[in-house]
């Protein structure tokens, strides 16, 4: 159980005077849910990315299952497994939570211009599974009673699971969640929760930024920490919270964990 | 076809039956109807039907995908010229529609995607200004190169014909009865309205209608779930631009000329103003728009000229003014009273019949 999905190999990139982000290098195995905490600030959605392929790194490279990975080619990176999620979160306002989802899986589908123009068998078979997988993804997350809802007026936290399942949708073997609780009431987080073992389960492994200490914790198999850029601690949860060095970072510079 | 019917009041809401029999007919009638009046009407109906082809092409590229256009008029023209140069004795090649109407759209279609090459990291302002000036490119090319005649323009177009028989001869059905070519192209035009709506709502429910409305919607999440939004964007521009060269083959076999100053930048805003008044993104609002504001400046014209003549005894207020006028009327009463246009999006971007429930958007 300790092959190694993701490797990120000292990592870096600047913004004019801030160093975001310092020859950062951590690894995640398959089939972990893997957390990265770490005072606001320290560089934790800068690693995301970085990692997607939104930013270009400064230095340094990832090798994801067993290949190194394009930089600032998003669409290539969903392409090879990795999916994310916005820390403010980011759905197509203007289209239904099933639509979300369908265009999810843009993917992994391959109907051409002509079969789509001639509404060819292929196209209308792909586009019949297109739609049927997408109300399973909502049941999965469990807002299937929204599928016809326009994604700018489902809830906050029904929002936050909208963009789980449509990041799902892409079929990644690793899920990139950039602080899925914030904003959400304790009965969502622990919903929350629930649903991110079941990915783990289901065979994607999970890499969480999260600001809620607790649940970290609780659910994640090893913890890195970053603190102006730099990683200053990588162990399982029980450790990293003993560590002196992240005792500090979160409760001395002026930072304050939840 | 549904979506206007249900736009009727009352009648929509309580008879959608009878209001989509009412549409249909009308539809049909339409320039039976006009010709009772004046031929000059069922040139105007026949005009209002390029323009819807217009606005559906372009309501693709700025409705769907969200790419401002301001230059959307170039593919027009290149549809017109390439009537202008395959079908006229200008060069004296005379192939059929069949030829020519793929072809004008293959060239309006590479003209889009070299347009959309350069602009493919612009959106918003910058985007529409870029544009605007790619259209001014290609108007003030057609007006100098010696090959396309300059201003003159080129004349003697053909006209749409089959096996032979030329639309614009009209249809002599019995020895007293003769149906006037103006009324034969509106038939002609409507044909290919519909068949440009079949095509884009099938693009519409598909994986390429739903990458674009993503792409609007927000370009970061787009390219987050693996929508490659630079084919995509390129993809608008083509499709776009395919029916803008259509209907440009169209207006010149109907106009029987083209010369540089049918494609102004007034023109792009005319189209733009269209699409947008009648609700971006929804096919029956652009319909509604392009037919709204292609028939009413018409009606104005009709009306104001004899009236200034009347009062004034001469002509203070020419018709192209009177025309933009209207359009900026139509849009400042639009953003007053309906932001969202005529008949506001609610396109749906998945096929009805594989919904669970068949309930609406809410
Ligand atoms: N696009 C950007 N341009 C300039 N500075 C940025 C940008 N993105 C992040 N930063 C800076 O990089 C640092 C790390 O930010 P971020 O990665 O968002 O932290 P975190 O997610 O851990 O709260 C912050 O100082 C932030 O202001
Ligand atoms: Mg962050």
């Amino acid at each position: 159980m300790s092959i190694t999905l993701l490797e990120a190999q000292s990592i870096s990139k600047r913004f004019g005077g801030i160093q975001a982000l310092a020859e950062v290098s951590l690894t995640i195995r398959k089939g972990e849910i893997y957390g990265l905490i770490g005072p606001n600030g320290a560089g934790k959605t800068s690693f995301f990315n970085v990692l997607t392929g939104a930013y270009t790194p400064d230095g340094g490279e990832f090798v994801f299952a067993g290949s190194e990975l394009p930089t600032g080619k998003p669409h290539e990176v969903v392409a090879r497994g990795i999916a994310r999620t916005f820390q403010n979160i980011r759905l197509f306002r203007e289209m239904t939570a099933l639509e979300n989802v369908m265009a999810g899986h843009h993917l992994r589908s391959d109907s051409t211009l002509w079969g789509i123009l001639l509404q060819n068998r292929h196209m209308r078979e792909e586009e019949r599974l297109i739609t049927e997988r997408a109300y399973e993804m909502l049941r999965y997350v469990g807002i299937e009673r929204f599928a016809n809802t326009l994604s700018r007026n489902l809830s906050y936290g029904d929002q936050r699971r909208l963009e789980i399942a449509r990041a799902l949708a892409t079929e990644p073997q690793l899920l990139a969640l950039d602080e899925p609780a914030a904003g959400m009431n304790a009965t969502e987080t622990a919903q929350l929760r629930t649903l991110i073992e079941t990915i783990r389960h289901d065979g994607v492994t999970v890499l969480l930024i999260e600001h809620d200490v607790k649940l970290v914790m609780g659910l994640c198999d090893r913890v890195a920490v970053l603190d102006f850029g730099k990683k200053i601690a990588e162990d399982v949860p029980a450790v990293v919270q003993r560590d002196a060095a992240v005792i500090e970072a979160y409760l001395g510079g002026g930072h304050h964990a939840h | 076809m549904n979506e206007l019917a249900e736009a009727i009041p009352y009648l929509g809401r309580h008879h959608p039956k009878a209001a989509r029999a009412l549409v249909l007919g009308l539809i049909l009638l339409a320039p039976v109807l006009a010709a009772s009046v004046g031929n000059t009407w069922v040139r105007v109906l026949d005009a209002a039907l390029l323009y819807v082809m217009l606005a559906l092409g372009l309501n693709l590229v700025v409705g769907f995908a969200g790419l401002l256009d301001l230059g959307y008029i170039a593919f027009y023209a290149v549809g017109a010229y390439t009537w202008a140069f395959l079908a006229s004795p200008h060069i004296g090649v005379h192939l059929p529609f069949w030829a020519v109407l793929p072809l004008g759209a293959a060239f309006a279609a590479l003209a889009g995607v070299l347009l959309g090459f350069p602009v493919l990291r612009l959106r918003g302002d910058y985007l529409a200004i870029v544009t605007l000036g790619f259209g001014e490119i290609v108007r003030i090319f057609m007006g100098n190169l010696s090959v396309t005649n300059g201003p003159q323009g080129i004349n003697m177009l053909d006209s749409l014909s089959l096996f032979g028989w030329e639309i614009s001869r009209g249809l002599q059905v019995t020895e007293n009865f003769k149906i006037n070519a103006l009324v034969l192209f509106y038939y002609a035009f409507l044909l290919f309205v519909v068949g440009s709506v079949v095509v884009i709502r099938r693009l519409q429910f598909s994986r390429i209608g739903r990458g674009w409305a993503a792409i609007r919607d927000d370009e970061l999440a787009a390219k987050a779930i693996g929508i490659n939004t630079r084919n995509m964007k390129l993809l608008a521009f083509a499709m776009g631009a395919t029916f803008g060269g259509v209907s440009g083959g169209l207006f010149g076999s109907f106009q029987g000329f083209v010369s540089p100053e049918s494609f102004t930048l007034l023109e792009s805003i005319a189209v733009l103003t269209m699409v947008v008044f009648g609700g971006m993104g929804n096919l029956g609002g652009v319909i509604v728009g392009a037919i709204a504001l292609s028939l009413l400046p018409e009606v104005l014209r009709h009306i104001a000229l004899p009236l200034q003549q009347a009062l004034f005894g001469k002509v203070l207020l020419d018709p192209e003014v009177l025309r933009m006028l209207l359009l900026s009327l139509a849009m400042i009463f639009m953003m007053l009273l309906r932001p969202a246009g005529l008949l506001p999006a609610n396109a749906r971007y998945a096929r009805a019949e594989y919904l669970h429930d068949k309930q609406e958007a809410a």
